[in-house]
């Protein structure tokens, strides 16, 4: 499907020896790169590999400690992103910048930084848009749209400035598999127009159906390249980390037990304009497996762990049951009392406060499970740092969580580490119910299936494991039932054997009235609270 | 060539250590350059600011006598501010605190009893509490912004405490001078040393001042007040209720508010009167933040302050200058301190060349 000729076109790009230093890390060490024109081009690595650093220093946010660049030949300094555009380097982001309450024309105006006709803007946005297969209303606010829509802003505004270069990062991790097939047509279109792509990805099957060159980056060194078409995701996958990785084992089929966790028609409204309302749930989660929530994000994802996990509470305490009591009207304390545990999305500012040390973010989600280990002199609640440090010094061991410092601050950890000891906190309690969101977000290839491999063998030991994930990949790997949720609502959970990707894509798209279980959500919404 | 400010990784123990000095000497430089400008000499008009204070027992009861309410109300402040409630409105609450107080001397005030000043003082901390309750309530109910409503009601209390000292409260045989009757002796804060200035209220400040640190540093409740401060979302999935410590926040800053207030007019004016209002509520904010938010900080912080406004009120006496040159060189001060203190989280980096470069 992608023609390798284009491979042999002139060098757009090319990197020579950068170094990027922060302090002491060094984020990019010696890095070669080159980007010819026409060619969609693949730069892998883990996490904390020194993809981001390298790109923004093409992007012109960060400044090479040393190295040069060569654009069309002749060295250039990129000093800011507007003269990176200039150039004719365009850049869309992982997580998009754009503003909810204004329009898709609004935001575009903002970031092309000088003043510009709307008429005549809205105009260009719609063609360009409606030329690469990327339907946009350019009046509708950025609030109203899927998260698919708004990358398209994301696009559009890079496609307006007619880049040669294109830097994606991360482009699909948001998308259904039907949205990201549409994407990769746009991209091989704009490839076939003699632009190009450089893709940054952790998906590897996309990249190797995408992509005909790679440059993988590991500790800010470039390891390798290769021709993706011509390798496997496994060997891939193993020069990205620089070892061979885990498989996720799975043998508990069908051994589950009584339920454990019960959501019985929850509805919830949606607490902010831009929230999701929660419509008309119902699940059972049984001892012993792992149940995945597929979706879009967006989608109600992060309110429905909200609501299970108490941070939203209920009107009716039968709404969700833990481990046979009813759990509606208790917080979240109370809840994890109960014998449950929650992993947020959000690893920083959810999760764990950033500039808290380990040991403190581990008192932040233990104070009342441990009241007895960990506070002394009853109402006084004196904290006994001691037992905390302990106990946090195990689950680094565990978890196998690499850090720099005794005790450091959770900023300081990369993704997969503080990850890593986020769910350790957790699966070190041995709670009978694990509720986790997106679990391996960002995290590096090797953390992501050391983290999938604990929530599989919680859930071996009889616990009940829930996780929602936009990663199907991830989905399938480990859940026993899938279920999917869709504009708040969630479709009946069917045994992961018997669903497709197809099947789930129709579902993602699915607005709730039409889920299988075929129940109205908007009288459940209208009882839910004020 | 362009002057960046860049984060630090970690905040830097050295600076930390190292700004209050660092501080200091950028004020005796750039004093020594103002009072040089002034024509006075320099060296003498640091003495008096610097030295002078502390070598006279009566000027040392003055700092200690003027750092007492700015310390108290400071500790109180720091727990709001730690929490992320802004609690701007500490002088109406120090004001309705000295008020509250006095209501037994000024209804009874003949009524003499070992109880009465601990009556009074709880009175006066109840005062402050509900008085600090109002924006509290208003915010945790309705999403009104606190600093408005704290700091509105600094009017309030000012214009009612002026209207009861000159009207209902009004002393019958006080020449027409607005204030109520001196207070009986039960009813007056023992003096603390030999001059008859400071008062038990210093014990209080610095009371409040280890209790506080305690709490904020070793109890759970300090845990929640700095989880929810830094970080609103991880306190709820901690299980933190953060309407719950907006009211416990703004109850614990008014009621050591009020307490400064009675304090003050128990142990030092001895009547309530109408000048109890000196901005002391307005200087702990300050006070709170040159402490760091760290109760002991605001113990030396305090008493910095104070020894700053005793050292410009004798330089305007010794050397004549204008009380607007010593509010010069208290902001000088000031502004060093802040300014330094960036450098315990941020680097200076200087770049040479321009940063925006263009193609080839």
């Amino acid at each position: 499907m992608t023609n390798s000729t284009k491979n042999t076109g002139s060098e757009l790009l090319t990197v020579t020896g950068i170094t990027k230093i922060f302090g002491t890390l060094k984020a990019n060490d010696n890095v070669d790169l080159d980007v010819n024109t026409g060619e969609i081009h693949a730069l892998l690595g883990e996490n904390g590999a020194g993809k981001s650093t390298l790109v923004k220093m093409l992007f012109g946010s960060l400044q090479p400690t040393s190295g040069s660049i060569q654009w069309r030949g002749s060295t250039v300094t990129i000093g800011s992103p507007s003269a990176a555009r200039i150039l004719g380097i365009g850049m869309v982001f992982q997580h998009f910048s754009l503003f909810d309450a204004l329009t898709v024309s609004e935001n575009i105006a903002l970031s092309l930084g000088e003043s510009v006709d709307m008429n005549d803007l809205a105009q260009k946005t719609r063609s360009v848009s409606q030329e690469y297969g990327l339907p946009l209303d350019p009046g509708a606010l950025v609030g109203d749209l899927s998260v698919g829509e708004r990358q398209r802003i994301e696009i559009v505004r890079c496609l307006l400035q007619d880049p040669a270069l294109i830097i994606l990062d991360e482009p699909t991790s948001v998308l259904t598999p039907q949205e990201a097939d549409k994407l990769f047509e746009t991209l091989e279109r704009l490839r076939d127009e003699g632009r190009s792509i450089l893709y940054i990805s952790h998906r590897l099957e996309e990249v190797k159906r995408l992509c005909s060159r790679a440059t993988i980056l590991r500790h800010g060194k470039v390891v390798g390249a290769c021709d993706p078409r011509k390798e496997t995701a496994a060997s891939l996958a193993s020069k990205m980390v620089g070892a061979d990785i885990d498989i996720v084992h799975r043998d508990n089929a069908g051994n589950t037990g009584e339920v454990l966790l019960a959501l019985n028609s929850l509805s919830m409204p949606a607490a902010t304009p831009f929230a999701m309302a929660l419509k008309n749930i119902s699940l059972d989660l049984r001892a012993g497996e792992v149940v995945g929530i597929a979706g879009v994000a967006g989608n109600g994802q992060s309110e429905l762990f909200d609501a299970i996990s108490g941070e939203a509470t209920q009107n009716n305490p039968d709404d969700v049951v833990i481990n046979g009591q009813s759990a509606g009207l208790l917080d979240i304390s109370e809840r994890r009392n109960l014998g449950a545990a929650f992993i947020p999305e959000e690893r920083l500012g959810h999760g764990a406060v950033p500039d808290f040390t380990l040991s403190e973010n581990l008192l932040l989600a233990r104070h009342q499970s441990d009241k007895d280990r960990f506070l002394k002199l009853g109402k006084i609640a004196l904290i006994n740092r001691a037992a905390v440090k302990i106990l946090a010094r195990k689950i680094v061991e565990d978890m196998d969580v690499r850090k720099s410092g005794e005790d450091p601050d959770a900023s300081a950890l990369s993704g997969g580490n503080l990850q890593k000891f986020i769910v350790g906190r957790e699966l070190d309690r041995n709670p009978d119910v694990m509720v986790v969101n997106q679990p391996t977000w960002g995290v590096d290839a090797g953390a992501a299936a050391r983290i999938r491999q604990a929530l599989i063998d919680l859930a071996t030991s009889g616990s009940a494991v829930m996780v929602i994930s936009q990663d199907l990949d991830e989905i399938f790997e480990i859940s026993d039932r899938i279920a999917v949720i869709s504009d708040g609502g969630l479709s009946a959970p069917a045994p992961a054997k018997e669903m497709t990707r197809e099947n789930i894509g129709m579902l993602m798209g699915a607005t709730h009235q039409a889920t299988s279980d075929g129940s109205a959500s908007a009288a459940g919404n209208e009882e839910a609270r004020p | 060539m362009t002057l960046f400010l860049e984060k630090r990784a970690n905040y830097s123990r050295l600076f930390s250590a190292l700004s209050p000095f660092l501080a200091l000497g950028l004020t005796l430089v750039f004093g020594t350059i103002m009072f040089t400008v002034l024509g006075q000499n320099p060296a003498e008009a640091l003495y008096i600011y610097f030295v002078l204070p502390l070598t006279d027992a009566y000027l040392i009861e003055q700092i200690v006598l003027k750092a007492t309410p700015l310390i108290l109300i400071a500790i109180g402040l720091s727990v709001c501010f730690r929490s992320g409630n802004w609690n701007i409105g500490a002088e109406g609450q120090y004001l309705i605190g000295g008020m509250i107080g006095s209501l037994i001397p000024v209804y009874f005030n003949d009524f003499q009893s070992p109880i009465v000043l601990p009556l009074m003082m709880v009175m006066g901390m109840l005062g402050g509490a509900m008085y600090a309750a109002v924006p509290a309530i208003l915010k945790s109910r309705f999403g009104t912004n606190e600093i408005l409503t704290s700091l509105m009601l600094v009017y309030v209390a000012q214009q009612f405490v002026d209207w009861l000292v000159r009207t209902p409260w009004r002393d019958p045989q006080g020449m027409g001078f607005p204030g109520t009757k001196r207070f009986n002796e039960s009813a007056v804060l023992p003096d603390l040393l030999t001059n008859g200035e400071a008062h038990w209220g210093t014990v209080f400040a610095v009371v409040a001042a280890i209790g506080t640190w305690f709490m904020l540093s070793k109890t759970m409740k300090g845990f929640e007040v700095t989880v929810l401060g830094e970080c609103p979302r991880a306190g709820r999935f901690a299980g933190f209720d953060a309407k719950k410590m907006t009211i416990f926040a703004f109850l614990f800053s008014g009621a050591l508010a009020g307490l400064a207030g009675i304090a003050e007019v128990s142990g030092s004016v001895e009547k309530l009167d109408d000048n109890l209002s000196l901005g002391y509520g307005f200087t702990a904010i300050i006070v709170a933040f040159l402490g760091r938010l760290n109760p002991l900080g605001i113990l030396a912080a305090g008493l910095i302050l104070a020894l700053s406004y005793i050292g410009g009120e004798e330089a305007q006496i010794v050397l004549q200058i204008s009380n607007r040159a010593t509010n010069v060189f208290q902001g000088l001060l000031l502004f060093f301190v802040l300014a330094t203190d960036t450098l315990i989280h941020y680097r200076i980096r200087l770049e040479l060349g321009s940063s925006v470069k263009g193609a080839s």
